[in-house]
């Protein structure tokens, strides 16, 4: 008899859970509608918007693409608790990559983040914004991790924060009021904040 | 979604024998497979998720080459150090796939594995001969605009859509392959099927065959790139793409590896148009004879010609750029 259930270990935010979950569940339905955790944000449902961008083990992922039993012990940061994340490169140290991992302003990076956001003015509606804030957090960490990009002259360049960097690495976060124009300041006036 | 039996394998035996149960499936990342499942495309009875079974490293092969694990995830790729400075084209290719959030998820595998992302097969309402075998195809009528121009069939014409496999096959990469039965290897430009009649056979591996690496040949001195046309500067699939590493002596071209993205059912090594360019001195005239031999076998449809002269004007440009002739200057026609 096929078992259509499981029970998985996950850290949401810091804390420890043990749930029974549907094979079918989401990571985000799962974090929405069991947890109660509504900062996420399902938009398209199919990977294509980035409003469900949560951090697992570090990194910034679509919570809408993976099934929640796939979750099973790792670590998720949502919106909710990304006030305390740091935004260095720690956890997602990357073998071989030349030069030193910048651990200044280690933690309240996400918090800088979510300050940065309102104070210019980084979102009208709102409803794409803790996937950005999220997605922001993965960013500069990739950044500081030395992760190349698209834009980068060559791949075996080291990247720096810049705009164009900027509008490349968010372009899995979509906003339909159209407030890029904002959101890229905010990302790079939290860089400055912390250093 | 049906309901949804899933496992975690203990090692890559216990994957298969789970893999042999009727209606299950690999799960890698999940980015391709959950949104199919969403869709009703896919209907699994059971996922087997095959992305911890210790296939996450890259480890070097003797004589320079690399092992890529089939669960190493996109961005990790692109990040490896060794990857960036041996293989840069693949880096490249890499980082113009996807967003950075589904590098983050996508596996290796899952990469290569990847379904076409032809409107008609992610809609159960039309007529898809890869989704419903003998269904008829709707896109030969409807909307083609982004499907193929080379290696299609009256029963399919859709394009597979990767970036990176697009880089390993001019590299001349490897997959290793496991089924109960072993372990074979297979060149990555022979995984994928043209779809003739059967478009609904994808690759050449039996069901229930696991991929468990790549392998990437030694280097060799080269120029490379990996460029990306598309309909918007970041986060969309190639409307053609192409992967070219260069061998130049003196004044010759001493080798040369052309792969094309997005225009074919499978990352298409354009070994017609490499043969008009090996040994021979570069020019604007050698290139735009090379392409054309390449596209001498096109079928454009009304709403994908605009292919066949993109295609032309990429090819030649990247090929321009690599063995330092000067591009033409001509009109869009």
């Amino acid at each position: 008899m096929t078992n259509f259930h499981s029970t998985i270990d996950v850290s949401v935010n810091g804390q420890r859970r043990s749930d029974e979950v549907d094979h079918r569940s989401t990571l985000l339905d799962y974090l929405r509608e069991h947890l109660g955790l509504t900062g996420s944000k399902k938009g398209c449902d199919h990977g294509q918007c980035g409003a469900c961008t949560v951090l697992q083990d570090g990194l910034r992922i679509n919570s809408c693409l993976q099934l929640a039993v796939m979750a099973d012990g790792t670590e998720v940061i949502t919106i909710e608790g990304i006030d305390a994340e740091g935004i260095d490169a720690e956890g997602i140290h990357t073998e071989g990559i030349d030069g030193t991992v910048d651990r200044a302003g280690s933690g309240g990076g996400g918090a800088s983040l979510q300050r940065t956001f309102v104070e210019l003015d980084g979102l009208q509606c709102g409803y794409c914004t803790p996937g950005q804030i999220c997605s922001a957090v993965g960013v500069i960490r990739e950044i500081a991790a030395g992760w190349p990009s698209a834009v980068m002259e060559q791949v075996t360049d080291r990247p720096a924060l810049t705009e164009a960097e900027v509008r490349e690495r968010m372009s899995g976060n979509l906003c339909r009021c159209g407030a890029y124009v904002n959101i890229v300041p905010a990302i790079l006036r939290a860089q400055e904040l912390r250093s | 979604m049906t309901p949804l039996g899933y496992a975690r394998p203990r090692d890559v035996a216990d994957a298969l024998d789970r893999a042999a149960a009727p209606g299950a499936m690999f799960i890698g990342g999940g980015t391709n497979l959950v949104d199919l499942m969403k869709l009703g495309v896919e209907t699994p009875a059971a996922l087997v998720d095959v992305g911890r079974l210790g296939l996450d490293r890259i480890e070097e092969l003797a004589g320079g080459g690399l092992r890529i694990g089939a669960a190493v995830r996109n961005s990790r790729l692109a990040a490896d150090a060794r990857v960036r400075q041996r293989y840069p084209v693949l880096a490249e290719a890499l980082v113009n796939g996807a967003s950075g959030q589904l590098r983050n998820m996508a596996t290796v595998g899952g990469n290569l594995l990847q379904r076409t992302r032809c409107a008609y097969f992610q809609d159960t309402s039309a007529d898809c001969n890869k989704r419903v075998p003998g269904s008829g195809c709707s896109a030969r009528a409807g909307d083609h605009r982004n499907l193929a121009i080379l290696g299609g069939s009256p029963a399919c014409i859709a394009t597979h859509p990767s970036d990176m496999a697009v880089a390993m096959v001019a590299l001349d990469a490897v997959v290793n392959v496991r089924t109960p039965a072993g372990t074979s290897r297979t060149d990555v430009r022979e995984l994928h099927r043209l779809p003739g009649s059967t478009p609904h056979i994808e690759t050449v591996l039996a069901a229930g065959s696991l991929i468990e690496s790549v392998d990437l040949p030694a280097p060799v001195e080269a120029r490379s790139t990996y460029r990306k046309v598309r309909d918007r500067a970041s986060f969309a699939f190639a409307v053609a793409s192409v992967a070219a590493i260069v061998q130049l002596d003196d004044r010759r071209v001493r080798d040369v590896r052309i792969a094309l993205g997005a225009v074919a059912p499978r990352p298409w090594r354009a070994s017609a148009a490499e043969d008009v360019i090996r040994g021979e001195s570069p020019s604007t005239a050698l290139f735009e004879s090379a392409i054309a031999a390449e596209l001498a076998d096109a079928e454009p449809l009304r709403g994908n010609a605009y292919k066949v002269p993109l295609l032309r004007n990429l090819v030649v440009r990247v090929l321009c750029e690599l063995c330092g002739v000067d591009p033409p200057v001509r009109s869009l026609a």
